[in-house]
């Protein structure tokens, strides 16, 4: 409390001094003296990575993210095997030397599909919500931003899509695609998940729009661009980062789910989606063989989430 | 006069995130049957937050009382249960907004809400709270009353709305009324409309008028006596014309000095310097020393009580109070 | 400080050149009906044909209640709306149709301070990034390399402490806030500065000082201002000369003498006697003229004279002729102030009128009930 007051006191003897000498000459020497010992520019972006750096629950989370990006790229390092050395003698098994995780129903070490399938999960899940974020963020954020009839027909698309039950349009997009990658899936939800982004980017753009200071970088002259990107992105932000983080869980808890009905990501590809599936039926002969996948697929939902409140949080000045 | 409420040595804090905001630090004030007692302040200087208690609508938490008493005709309802406070809101006194439009519900007719209040304190039928909303109406000026009773808040403007609200207040007939910046949202010409029906409905019946304010102007024109609020304390009270010739405070002084007069065209206004503190961070001693041109070390290190005013001869005046070491030399402008 | 007699000039005195005329401004917002296809089903006539100069160095007030289209004007004139009809000439420059890079060059010349010191200024961004906008949009205004300096400077000259370059917005209370602004609005050496509201929002203990401030400023740099409020006190304290709005029209303009002390206008009186006094001894003898009703939509507009349905001198002619912005004829041989442009037909100064068709404008406590 006291540390407070004084600097209080400081911020306000700097006015009050001022005030008291109206000779903007004497002012004027003081400012060019304070220049030289003055401290760098700052701005939001640096700011925030300056908060973001010293927050432990970004650099947790960005730790573990890193972490998952490597062994997304190089799964042989991590791993002890092959994820498809699998012996149906094995079935079931639990933890034993060598195979920490156990085995799961067909016979194949837990720990190893695991690794393996880090990278189509993490694929599906980044890219798709990178999709779906940027797509809908532009989209609505230009609805927002210049309304019109441009505006009202995003916002009867964004209705159509709305309507259009999310697994059902999987089962006839994907079927009809049948490739069993990753890219057909990402696609999918990329197009069925733009939508929900978009409508939260284009209320959060209305709202950072009409405040005055918008209106004074125009009479500043300054260009849409600018404004769009200097003013209302930065105040619209926010809640998309919300709606994003929160949508990238359940965008993996959907890939597995197609998975499982047959259109998604197909054998031999590994995905923590499948795995689950599988798993899932075998749950009360062999619950470890859902667990690590499982658990794997939750720390990245919650690494994300972890990401986005951080990053949303540092962004706001008023928290720092 | 007896007082029908005396507000004694209240306390207010707000347990907020960044620490504990002292809102009221021992407020006292009074007001009697038939009496206008404004309280002057700016932004932050308590005045809302004190009508909020006394009210008992602080939301809490964040906000607690945490000492004083709220005595209203003899009881103190500080003490009261939720369920009789509740039965003191309305009945006996009743509480006037600032924003009339976000306190009236939109979807419902003005006659409704009116008469609400009628079916649910007073039991009374539909036909007969329509009669006494049409009446209420007609009280507070609203012209064609009985056409547009069942309009909707939306089609009424600011003043008729604020009118509404006055209606409202006045429904169950309370002893006291507290205006919370009744007209700052109105335009000048509507601004006097609705301060004219306030006044004249006191005096009609009798009851007593707190006016929150921060308009020297409308103060001057309506209060019979006035507390100046500051960082949560009353830094000065006194009868409406002793007030604004001779202040006793140099807070009041910094006031009255900044309002443009006619005299000072061209010149620069005295402005008092600096801002107002952050309740987070009141000020050790006077909490108006950082920006007082009379502040000597005392004001710093001690806290001036509210100081009876007296005239040379050391009696006291009536109804004047100063919480300044120096009210002596303010009261007669000496430097 | 300049001495009164040149803040003060007559029209014609040297320096008095206009800088700003605006002749004839329009603004009509359409009202429409439909969501995809839009029918036109009115307009709100937010300014209907308003005409005035603003001189070289001095403080145009314009006063009115909301919804009177004070603000469109300010926004207007600094190009935030597009005016539906008429000029507005920037030293003989007609700014009204202007786009691109013309418009550019001419906004770096109009600036304007806003009301709300809460909503204008970016909460996202750090007072020198504020101050020092106008030079990432004007970057010929000021070299890369000196523009810290330029932000400093700035701040200093608003009285801020030039060490809080690298603070939010939200570390400062709102007198220290709309000084930001006052400081962005000045970062491109503007000649003419168009504030709108500029201290309603502040407490009455800030007020004063950012009056101060912007009469420190205009004789600084020589600004020209047009100063709208609804604060009838401050406005008379600040301006040279007023223009008085009612529903879209200036009703009643002259020097502030002229305006305050000898109003021909009802409107202008109505308004004048309903500003309270901060003076309870004036209680007991201030007259005070109580308008009935309610504003009229400016959706549909009384004809004729739009002041007349809540007139007390209306007259039949009042609904049939529109009364011009002029000099009535009646005091165009008169001496002083009273010979002002007034839009009334019926335009005297509230003294000099006979009693009967008068309001019943009481004295005392509670006038007019």
């Amino acid at each position: 409390m006291p540390e407070r007051y004084e600097e209080k006191q400081r911020a306000d003897i700097g006015t009050q001094e001022a005030e008291a000498l109206p000779g903007s000459d004497v002012l004027q020497a003081e400012a060019g003296g304070l220049a030289g010992t003055d401290q760098p520019a700052r701005s939001l972006w640096s700011d925030a990575w300056q908060d973001l750096r010293r927050n432990p629950v970004f650099v947790i989370a960005g730790l573990l993210i890193l972490f998952l990006i490597f062994i997304s790229l190089w799964p042989s390092v991590v791993a002890t095997g092959s994820p498809y050395n699998c012996d149906i003698a094995n079935r079931n098994l639990g933890a034993e030397s060598g195979h920490p995780f156990g085995f799961d129903s067909q016979g194949c070490d837990v720990y190893n599909r695991t690794v393996y399938g880090a990278r189509a999960s993490l694929t599906v899940c980044t890219l798709a919500t990178l999709g779906a974020a940027v797509l809908g963020t532009v989209l609505g954020g230009l609805a927002g931003y210049f309304g019109g009839w441009g505006d009202a027909v995003l916002s009867r698309i964004t209705e159509v899509f709305f309507g259009i039950p999310i697994l059902l349009g999987g089962l006839v997009f994907l079927s009809v695609i049948k490739s069993g990658s990753v890219w057909p899936v990402i696609g999918l939800i990329v197009l069925l998940g733009w939508p929900q982004v978009a409508r939260i980017a284009r209320g959060s753009v209305i709202t950072a729009k009409q405040n005055d200071y918008v209106q004074a970088a125009r009479t500043l002259g300054a260009s849409t661009g600018r404004i769009m990107l200097r003013h209302v992105l930065p105040n619209a932000i926010a809640p998309i980062i919300v709606v994003a983080t929160i949508a990238l869980g359940t965008y993996v808890a959907l890939e597995a789910t197609l998975s499982f009905l047959g259109v998604g990501l197909k054998p031999p590809t590994i995905s923590w989606g499948s795995e689950i599936s599988t798993a899932s039926q075998q749950i009360r002969n062999a619950p470890h063989a859902l667990l690590w996948p499982a658990g794997a697929l939750s720390l990245t939902v919650l690494a994300f989430i972890m990401l986005g409140d951080a990053v949303r949080d540092a962004l706001d000045p008023k928290l720092r | 006069m007896t007082a029908l409420l005396d507000v004694r040595d209240l306390q207010v804090e707000f347990r907020t995130r960044e620490g504990v905001a002292k809102a009221v630090n021992g407020v006292s004030y009074d007001v009697a049957a038939g009496e206008t007692l404004a309280v002057l302040g700016e932004s932050g200087s308590g005045k809302s937050v004190t009508a909020q208690a006394v009210m008992g609508i602080l939301d809490s938490p964040p906000g607690f009382v945490t000492g004083g008493e709220v005595v209203f005709q003899g009881e103190d309802l500080l003490k009261l249960g939720r369920e009789a406070r509740r039965k003191v809101r309305g009945e006996r006194m009743a509480m006037i907004f600032q924003d009339a439009l976000s306190s009236l519900n939109p979807v419902l007719t003005v006659g409704f809400q009116l008469g609400e209040m009628f079916r649910v304190h007073r039991g009374a039928s539909r036909a007969e709270a329509k009669a006494r909303s049409i009446e209420l109406m007609e009280r507070v000026r609203i012209p064609a009353a009985r056409e547009r009773v069942n309009d909707y808040p939306h089609q009424f403007s600011g003043g008729m709305r604020q009118r509404i609200m006055i209606a409202m207040a006045l429904a169950l007939g309370p002893e006291l009324i507290i205006a919370d910046e009744p007209t700052t949202a109105l335009d000048v010409t509507v601004q006097a409309q609705v301060m004219d029906l306030l006044a004249e409905l006191r005096e009609e019946t009798g009851m007593g008028l707190i006016l929150i304010t921060h308009d020297l102007g409308v103060v001057a024109d309506v209060a019979d006596k006035i507390a100046v609020m500051y960082a949560g304390r009353i830094m000065e009270t006194a009868p409406v014309h002793d007030l604004y010739k001779a202040p006793a405070h140099p807070y009041t002084r910094g006031l009255l000095d900044s309002i443009p007069r006619l005299d000072q065209k061209g010149q620069e206004l005295s402005a008092i310097r600096g801002t107002p503190p952050s309740l987070l961070a009141i000020p050790p001693g006077c909490p108006f020393n950082p920006r007082c041109p009379r502040a000597q070390d005392v004001c710093r290190t001690d806290r001036p009580p509210l100081y009876e005013v007296t005239d040379d001869a050391g009696r006291p005046l009536a109804g004047r109070g100063s919480a300044c070491h120096f009210w002596k030399d303010q009261l007669h402008d000496r430097p | 400080m300049t001495s009164p007699e040149v803040t003060e000039a007559p029209p014609g005195a040297p320096g008095g050149e206009a800088i700003l005329e605006v002749r004839d401004l329009v603004k009509h917002f359409p009202l429409t009906q439909g969501i995809v296809f839009r029918r036109q089903i009115g307009a709100v006539q937010a300014v209907d044909g308003v005409s005035f100069d603003l001189r070289r160095g001095e403080t145009l007030g314009i006063v009115g209640e909301s919804g009177c289209g004070k603000s469109t004007i300010a926004k207007m004139l600094v190009n935030l709306e597009r005016p539906t009809a008429g000029r507005i000439r920037f030293k003989g420059e007609d700014i009204s149709r202007l786009s691109g890079r013309a418009l550019r060059a001419v906004r770096r010349n109009i600036q304007m301070v806003f009301q709300d010191p809460y909503t204008s200024l970016n909460p996202r961004m750090t007072v020198g990034d504020i101050v020092g906008e106008p030079y990432d949009v004007h970057p010929e205004v000021a070299p890369k390399g000196s523009r810290r300096g330029r932000v400093q400077e700035l701040l200093d000259v608003v009285g801020l402490n030039p060490e809080h370059i690298n603070r939010y917005p939200h570390q400062f209370s709102g007198g220290q806030r709309q000084r930001i602004g006052i400081a962005r609005g000045l970062a491109l050496r503007p000649e003419i500065i168009v504030a709108d509201e500029p201290v309603s929002a502040l407490d009455v203990s800030v007020q004063a000082q950012v009056v101060n401030l912007l009469e420190r400023l205009q004789n600084e740099f020589h600004l020209s201002y047009i100063f709208i409020a609804h604060d009838l006190s401050v406005v008379r304290h600040i301006s040279d000369r007023v223009g008085v709005m009612y529903l879209g029209r200036i009703v009643e303009s002259g020097t502030d003498e002229a305006i305050y002390e000898h109003a021909t206008h009802p409107y202008t009186q109505a308004l004048l006697s309903a500003v309270p006094v901060p003076d309870p001894e004036a209680r007991e003898t201030r007259e005070r003229i109580l308008l009935s009703g309610d504003v009229p939509s400016p959706a549909n507009p009384p004809s004729g004279c739009r002041f007349r349905t809540r007139c007390w001198k209306a007259q039949p002619v009042c609904a049939e002729k529109d009364p011009a912005l002029d000099v009535p004829p009646w005091f165009r041989e008169a001496k002083g102030a009273v010979a002002h442009p007034s839009a009334c037909h019926f335009a005297a100064e509230w003294e000099d009128e006979p009693g009967p068709g008068r309001p019943e404008a009481a004295v005392g406590p509670g006038a007019g009930r």
